[in-house]
């Protein structure tokens, strides 16, 4: 310990001796706590003869816990063996929110790239004889073209609609809104985000049976039945980001002789437009996997249908359910496309986010000239 | 210094003011300055002289950066507050029926406590911000001019000529706040205010604003709020005291006059103890 004192000039205290270094635990110790808490859960396995994975789990964790704040509170203080196990607590409630995600994910790539390939992404639904034959032999056909035709279509739709109706809302309530209407909006807005989704498709054919008939079933009622679940989140997300810019540059705008509206337009908008992007990408993946409105609003078809203003279409998610509860013969063709399309859907979603993350940042890099 | 005199001025200007003809003389009449039912300044009636530099000092909350506010406008841009009385420029009331306050915070600019540059533009586009979002259609040739003119002016662009393209945010604080005074400038008002352009900046940047101040004197008439007293006998010409008789009253100007008698031999008891640091 006390060596390090012959090759430098200025001798250092060993560390043994200060006040400031003794009595902690080192990584090592920890880490030692760690692998002794596994084998104890481990241990669990000897009465019950088998591999439980939760017990074990369960129990190292547990261990973990209740032994690093005994140690620690002998060994150093309870200041540090409280932070400890808060530290322990927090980590594993972080690995258990995980747990789920990375294990849908997991599923969902693996049951999904039975059928992701060529086929699935350029047939629809629009069998020939000739194709059952090859289905009843085992052969991989049909693909989900059209559903992801139409769900960029009817998703497409709600964004054109409920982006400005909701940018528009947000814009207001921070910047001109206030007293009695702005609350109120506020409150309303608040009552949207909770809507069930299906009481929005209910709404939406409701609408559309209004004018156009019973029956009616179009992409455009879908994206209407979306556009009411997808506003309240936009104006949500878009307010948090306009609040988030300085009353500085707005003022350092009034300034200038820049009147209020400019203002919004070329600074406080500018200002925001990354957070924007992200929440308007978030509100879009919140509604990209809606079921039950499209189910009911846009229908199913077996062919590509581009029109959102004539007819039926089929959705990803919409598909992806009839392709499960309806999977024809034999059963294993049918819920390999319905894997496909939910690892499509979900590989949709990541794309977008990747768009948003990329925008965000060529946006915010500030000084484009 | 090599800013060249007015040469660019005409056709920046707002339509109704010939510079030469009038001297952008403030004169102040018997302002009440409100927060919704709350008055923050009572009773002000001063007269701020055309091409010097006026300071404003006073205890905390007695209400100069809201009286400083009131001279551009920029005071009802906050919600329920309102002002009575008169602020005469060039012979026109400010607040006189029909103005519009825009116009208004054309002619007189304004410099902030923080440095506050647009953070979406670069340096470059900063300090023609005030032009361009006003829609006024500029030349390359132009905008090169005014941007090289207002940061000379600023004793800045020395310092930033090779990098005008990069972010308004990566310069210093002090830096900022000279690029903050050329955004002002570049739009050529007629009167400047700051408030307290140089509480977040440490000593040497105060030095080269406050030098910035004694040479932007000869074309601007200046207003500036400061804490500071060193400062404002330093720079200004005449000064103004304002104080506040206690939480929840008014503040109200007690006296202005010269910078030397204020700070020599101010005619107020109150002005002699807040100057000599005998205050409360």
């Amino acid at each position: 310990m006390s060596l390090g004192t012959t090759s430098t000039p200025t001798p250092t205290p060993s560390p043994t001796t200060s006040d400031l270094t003794s009595g902690q635990l080192s990584p090592r110790h920890i880490g030692l706590i760690a692998i002794g808490s596994v084998v104890a859960g481990a241990l669990t396995w000897i009465p019950a003869g088998a591999v439980n994975w939760a017990r074990w789990i369960i129990v190292s964790v547990l261990t973990y816990i209740v032994a690093t704040y005994v140690i620690s509170r002998i060994v150093e203080d309870s200041r540090k063996a409280t932070d400890r196990v808060v530290a322990a607590v927090v980590t594993s409630a972080f690995l258990i929110v995980m747990l789920p995600l990375v294990s849908v994910i997991w599923t969902v790539v693996e049951r999904g790239s039975a059928r992701f390939d060529s086929t699935f992404f350029t047939e629809t639904m629009r069998l020939t004889p000739e194709d059952m034959a090859t289905q009843n032999e085992g052969g991989a056909v049909g693909g989900a073209y059209h559903a992801i035709i139409g769900t960029l279509i009817v998703t497409g739709l709600a964004t054109a609609f409920s982006v400005p109706f909701g940018l528009f809302t947000a814009i207001y309530l921070v910047e001109y809104g206030k007293g009695k209407l702005a609350r109120g909006i506020t409150s309303m807005v608040d009552v949207m985000t909770g809507i069930p989704s299906i009481v929005a498709g209910l709404f939406a054919y409701a609408l559309f049976e209004l004018f156009f008939g019973p029956g009616t079933r179009t992409g455009l009622a879908g994206g209407v039945a979306l556009t009411v679940l997808m506003t309240p989140v936009v104006v949500r997300s878009s307010e948090e980001m306009l609040r988030l810019v300085p009353n500085e540059l707005r003022e350092a705008s009034y300034a200038l002789g820049v009147p209020k509206w400019k203002t919004i337009v070329k600074v406080v908008m500018p200002t925001a437009i990354a957070g924007i992007l992200t929440g308007v990408t978030l509100a879009i993946a919140r509604v990209i996997g809606e079921t039950a409105p499209l189910l009911v609003t846009v229908g199913l078809a077996q062919d590509t249908n581009y029109s959102p203003f004539d007819g039926r279409m089929t959705t990803l998610p919409v598909y992806t359910y009839y392709q499960y509860v309806q999977p024809g013969i034999p059963t294993e063709a049918g819920q390999d496309r319905a894997w496909a399309a939910a690892f499509a859907l979900v590989l949709i979603v990541a794309i977008l986010f990747t768009i948003a993350r990329v925008l965000a940042k060529v946006l915010k890099p500030k000084g484009l000239r | 210094m090599s800013v060249e005199p007015n040469t660019a001025a005409e056709p920046t200007r707002t339509p109704t003011s010939s510079s030469d003809a009038v001297d952008h003389r403030i004169e102040v009449d018997d302002l009440n300055i409100f927060y919704g039912d709350f008055r923050a300044v009572a009773d002000v009636s001063m007269t701020i002289e055309p091409k010097s530099i006026t300071a404003l000092i006073g205890p905390s909350g007695c209400g100069k950066s809201t009286f400083l506010r009131s001279l551009n406008r920029m005071h009802e841009v906050i919600g329920g507050a309102y002002v009575e009385g008169h602020v005469m420029l060039n012979g026109e009331d400010l607040y006189g029926h029909g103005v519009d306050p825009v116009a208004v915070r054309r002619k007189v600019g304004m410099v902030f406590q923080r440095p506050n540059p647009f953070p979406t533009m670069s340096i470059y586009d900063n300090v023609i911000a005030g032009m361009k979002l006003n829609s006024k259609r500029l030349g390359k040739s132009e905008t090169d001019d005014i941007v090289e003119r207002s940061l000379r002016g600023a004793n800045l662009w020395d310092e930033v000529k090779d990098r005008l393209d990069r972010p308004g945010s990566g310069l210093s604080g002090g830096q900022q706040q000279r690029l903050c005074i050329a955004r002002a400038t570049a739009v050529e008002p007629d009167v400047l205010l700051m408030d307290e352009p140089c509480s977040a900046l440490d000593p040497i940047s105060t030095l080269a604003i406050e030098q910035l101040m004694l040479e932007l004197r000869e074309q601007y008439t200046i207003v500036i709020v400061t804490h500071n007293m060193q400062q404002a006998a330093r720079v200004s010409e005449r000064t103004g005291f304002f104080n506040i008789e206690g939480t929840g009253k008014p503040g109200r100007l007690v006296e202005i006059d010269d910078t030397s008698t204020i700070f020599s031999n101010p005619s107020e008891q109150a002005t002699q103890d807040y100057v000599t640091g005998r205050f409360g």
